[in-house]
This record gives structure tokens, sequence and C-alpha cells, in this order.
């Protein structure tokens, strides 16, 4: 008999279900109070100003957005590209990528001058602003993954899951394409403008989006009991690996085409060499800690077989994509713009000076509430859906996979859906 | 009570509710069109493109150490010393419309000093990339932002090349009635447009510069003494690789 993959919600009634979501809560509470703060007062209250204007909540929010379109990239794999292990994971792929970003555009929206304008933004678009732009491509996207899930849960409409999937993965290509340009295609900054910004993110994407998944999916069937393969493990890992790899590639083309040319020096000797905290975030954090020692531990033998090692890199993928949105976002505003090549300037407006930038507590609690809504929505989601199937076992997963009986099946999804 | 009574003070009330319900919903509207009029330079005659505005700046004429154009902006448009207000925001957080930045030639040493702001680009970055259209130019060429839809993303400082823009982190209450403000919007030099749409025919940096080394005019119009001067002599637009045609233009960079 072929092994069936069934689906249920979880049951969630455990003090530390409920710890886990009152965590969140408290999380996502805070932020809120830290927008209350902030959006009193003004803008004062950050380390935000005229010089940073984009500051610590741009980063996470940035980062969360680009991971949402990633995470979406396990159910891709399956709908898109046929791999049939992946389709079990489908659900929760999707869920987690409206989750996150909802998470990023809470931290986006809320650190906007006039968050109270938010229906402006929906009503007065300029069609030549990539901000613009993506102001529509957000919707589709939370449209397109929600039909995804719907016609991934009723039996009835599974047969056109593909082209949803299909039509959903063009679309994460192009949310991330929009969400890379806002930054390409600022031609003031040495550190923006260039090109090669909109596919980097989509690779980055990839690496912080299944980054992830992975440590939640590890998470939640630990928690709930379910079992999954170290099959499944395996090949998630390696192909995170293939993931690393790919934005080590990238991140090195940037920095190369960015040094070839004469009049990037001082910003690649301030991003590479001089830039102090930015120096260190970039090879501490980007590229060791993000790129060199996660590629290391999913190749590494020994520790490529523990899950625990396996979470750590998953861990030092985000923290390592955290970093390289604060080099590429903060450092790309920190350096000063080149107004006046061949002089040296100073003025009483910061001109040819590395601006300073020293984030508050508020617009750390805003990131990490933003954060805190995505695993709230997550966690509550499994809850009263049915999003993670019974076992992730390898019998069921691997067709190839020689064993007699599929795992215990309780609950249906038909019962649920 | 008597019933009568508890009827005329329902009547009075809705009567009063209504009329504070429509003047809320009305005023706003009466509001922008008045702010709009204002603009709109309405009483003579349309902002057309017939007019562009723009200002020459001879640096070699620009005395070391002075900022008389600064304090005149800031007493016209009441920022900085202009106002009372941003006494929160530090220094990197309070506006900034104009600023006088001094050049060291990395080569000679020879030193000299300049006036920025706001460029007004003929293909202005700030305002190609505001997602609300807040940002927008004049028919006439100056660029301003239209503080009813600014949102508050700074997109438009990120991509401004000439860090002309200042956001504003607190709340203002001592403006200038001619120049909206507001927290949480971005604004620049609006090359004192409410000064031409009265008819003065200048800004005030160049009413205020004695070493007449800033020069309002119409760069459309041959005749005028903007364009006189700029036939006369080599200018540069400032960044002008980006090819933007800016309406600020200088001598002896």
């Amino acid at each position: 008999m072929k092994p069936v993959v069934h689906y249920s919600a979880i049951e969630g009634r455990s003090l530390a279900f409920w710890g886990l979501l009152g965590t969140f809560g408290l999380f996502l509470l805070l932020g809120l109070g830290a927008v209350w703060v902030m959006e009193h007062n003004g803008h004062y209250v950050t380390g935000m100003n005229n010089h940073i204007v984009w500051g610590l909540p741009h980063v996470f929010a940035v980062f969360m957005i680009i991971a949402a379109s990633g995470i979406l990239n396990v159910a891709s794999i399956a709908s898109v590209f046929g791999k049939k292990m992946y389709k079990p994971l489908s659900r929760l792929s999707a869920l987690m990528a409206i989750a996150f970003l909802a998470g990023g555009l809470m931290v986006l929206m809320l650190d906007l001058g006039r968050p109270d304008r938010l229906v402006i933004a929906a009503t007065y678009l300029n069609p030549k602003s990539v901000f613009a732009w993506n102001i529509l491509l957000y919707p589709g996207f939370f449209g397109a993954v929600a039909v995804y899930i719907w016609f991934m849960m009723e039996k009835r409409m599974n047969q056109y899951s593909h082209q949803i999937g299909l039509f959903a993965f063009v679309w994460r290509l192009l949310l991330t394409t929009g969400t890379g340009s806002i930054f390409g295609f600022v031609v003031a900054r040495n550190g923006y403008d260039a090109a090669v910004l909109a596919p980097m993110f989509i690779i980055m994407s990839f690496g912080f989006g299944l980054a992830i998944y992975l440590l939640s999916l590890m998470a939640t069937c630990r928690w709930t009991g379910r079992e999954l393969g170290d099959n499944v493990v395996r090949q998630l890992k390696n192909l995170l690996g293939v993931f690393i790899a790919a934005m080590f590639y990238f991140v090195f083309v940037f920095h190369l085409t960015s040094l070839y040319g004469t009049e990037n020096h001082g910003f690649e000797n301030f991003i590479l060499m001089d830039g102090g905290l930015f120096s260190q975030l970039f090879w501490i954090g980007w590229v060791a800690i993000g790129l060199v020692l996660p590629l290391a531990i999913v190749y590494h033998p020994g520790m490529s077989k523990s899950r625990a090692w396996i979470g750590i890199a998953c861990a030092m993928v985000i923290a390592g994509g955290l970093a390289s949105m604060y080099v590429i976002i903060i450092g790309g505003q920190a350096f000063p713009m080149s107004i006046f090549p061949g002089f040296d300037v100073s003025s009483s407006f910061g001109d040819g000076q590395v601006a300073s930038y020293a984030p508050s507590i508020w617009e750390l609690g805003l990131g990490i509430g933003g954060i805190a809504l995505a695993l709230a929505m997550t966690t509550f989601a499994i809850k009263v859906l049915p999003f993670i199937p019974n076992s992730l076992s390898d019998e069921l997963m691997d067709p190839h996979y020689k064993a007699a009986d599929p795992e215990e099946i309780s609950g249906d999804s038909e019962a649920t859906a | 009570m008597s019933e009568q009574k508890i009827d005329q003070y329902r009547r009075d009330f809705f009567t009063k509710a209504g009329a504070t319900a429509a003047t809320g919903a009305i005023a706003p509207g009466v509001m922008l069109m008045q702010v709009g009029q204002a603009q709109a330079r309405p009483l003579d005659q349309a902002i057309s493109n017939k007019n562009r505005w723009g200002l020459l700046v001879d640096s070699n004429k620009c005395a070391d150490g002075c900022s008389d154009c600064v304090k005149a902006c800031e007493s016209e448009n009441a920022w900085g010393s202009g106002s009372s207000d941003e006494q929160k925001s530090d220094a990197s957080q309070k506006a900034q419309w104009i600023r006088t930045v001094t050049l060291k030639n990395k080569l000679t040493g020879s030193e000299h000093q300049l006036p920025m702001m706001c460029q007004h680009c003929e293909e202005p970055p700030c305002v190609d990339v505001c997602p609300t259209g807040a940002s927008f130019k004049r028919a006439d060429g100056i660029v301003l932002v239209d503080k009813h839809i600014c949102i508050g993303c700074r997109y438009c400082m990120m991509a401004c090349p000439y860090k002309a823009r200042s956001f504003i982190h607190e709340e203002l209450t001592d403006q200038s009635p001619d120049v909206p403000r507001g927290k949480g919007t971005v604004e620049s030099c609006t090359l004192c447009v409410h000064k031409i749409d009265r008819g003065d025919g200048s800004t005030a940096c160049a009413d205020a510069c004695t070493h007449q080394a800033i020069l309002f005019g119409d760069l459309n119009d041959p005749s005028s003494a903007i364009s006189v001067e700029m036939k006369k002599h080599a200018t540069t637009q400032i960044r002008a690789d980006l090819n933007l045609n800016t309406g600020v233009r200088y001598r002896g960079i």
C-alpha cells in the first residue's frame, strides 16, 4: 500500500504551548508599546536621524520580507519542481511565508513617520516608485499564498495546486526583485546602485527562508512529538548548504564588481577594512557566522548528523542574515555620499563624515515585535488548522524507502480542513 | 421633565451633532482647497512651464564663514533658529534646508565654500521614488513635498543625491503660516515658493546675500539676469553625471 500523509492541527492544550504563545504575544505587545513611544514622541527618541534615515526597523523588516519569500521555496520545490518529498512540508512553508511577510510589513509600516496615513499609501500610487510596486506586490503575495494554502488543504482543489504554486513562485521572485530594487535603484549612493542587489536578495531569501523553516520544523516536530525523518532533515540541510554557497558567491561578486570601479574604492574600503562596526559585522557577522561556519557545519561529516548542530547552523544563517542587512542598509547610508568628487568636504550637515547611528531600544523592540507576530501567527495557525503532517518519517516521505507500514495515522485533514 | 422638552433636547442634540459631523467632514476639504490655491497662485495666472525658476550660485563670491543665506532661510521658513521648535531633536535630527559646505581641493588644498540646498532637478530622483506622489515637481520646476500625503517613508531622502532633505523628528508648533511643516514628514528647500507665488521675484537666501553670490531667476527667460549670466560664464551642475538637469547651478566649483 502506498503510504498516505495525513495532517492534523496540533493539540495545543499544554502549558508549554500557551507559554510559548504568551511569550510571543508579550514580545508583540512590547513591540507595539515601542511603536507607541516612537509615534507619540516622534522619531527623535530613536537613533535614526537625517543621515541614517532607515535604521534597525528596516534591518528587521527587509530581512523578514525577503525571508518570507524564501520560506515559500519549500512549497515551490514540491509544486513547481515536482519533488514529492517536499509536498508534506508545503503547508507549513506557505503559512510561515504569510506570517513572516506580515511581521516584516508590520515593522515597515509602523516605522513610517505617519503610519496613520497608511490608507494614502494604498490609494495614492506613484507608478514610477519601486516602493509603490512593492505596495502592490505584498497583497498579491498574501492573496496568492492564501489561495495556495486553500488549494493544498481542499481535496477538490488539489489538482490546481501546481498552477497556483507556480504563480506564487513567480510572484515571490518578483517580490524579492522589488525588495532588492528598492536599494538597487538608488543611484545616489555607492553602497546601493547595483543591479546585482536584486538577484542577490533572491539568493539570500533562499538561504534565510530555509534556515527559518528548518529550525521551525525541527522545533515543531520535537515539541509536538511528531516524527521527523533523518533523511528529510538531511535533504533540507544539504539544500541549505547549497543556498549558503550561492549566497557566498553573490557576496563575492557584489564586492568584486564594486571593487573594480575606482570610484567605489572608498566605499569598499569602508565596508571591508576601516568601517569599524560595519567591517566587523561584515567579516564576523555576515561572512564568518552567516556563511563560513554554517557551511562547515552542514557538510561536516560528524556535525551534520546532529540536529542540534543543524539547528545551530540555521540560527547562524539567521544571525548572519540580520548582520548582512545591517551592513547593507545602515552601512550604505553611513558612508558619505560623493557629492563633490575630488574635494574634502565639511558642513554642519555631516557632509564628508561617516554618519553615526546608535539604535534605540524602541527600534529593537519594534523589530523583535515583528518577529514575534510572525511566530505567534504560525503557532496559533497550526493549532486551528491542519498544517503539520502527523508524521514526517522517512518511510512516508521517501517514495523509495522500503518499509512495511506507514506510521500511525491519527486525525484527518478532511475532518478539520 | 415633560416628554416634549426631552424631544426638544433630542432634536437640538441631533442638529448640533449633525452640524459638527458635517463640519468635520467638509473642513479638511476646505483646508486642502485653500492650501492648494495658495500653491496654485490663482490670483492672476496658473503655474505654467513657461517659467523654470532657478538659482545661480557663484562660489567665488561666497565669503568664507558667512552664513547669511542660511540665517535668512531659517527666519523666512521658520526652521532652525527661525523657530522655537525641534528642541528635543539632536543636531543630526534637526531639519536643515540649506547649509554651507566647505570644499577643500584634495590636490591643491585650496578652500572655498558654497551653499547647498535642494537642486530642484528637472528629473528629481525624490519624485521618482516617492510611493504616494507626495514628492512632486511643479510645472515651473519647483520640487516640493505635499505634506498632506507624505507618509514619512524617507525613501526620497535615500534617493536624493544632494542630501537636501530633512525628516521632522518631533511635534512642531511654531511654524510660519506660509510654510507648512509637520512631524513625521519630509521637507526641503521650497525655493521660497510662497514668495514666488506672491510675486516677490526672489528667494530669502538670494535677498540676504550681500556678496551677490546667489542669483534667483527664470531659466526659461533668455533676458533674465540669471540666463544672461549663465550664457556669459561657464556654470556647472552638481553631480552632472546623473543627468538630472538641476535648477540650481554653480560657478567656481
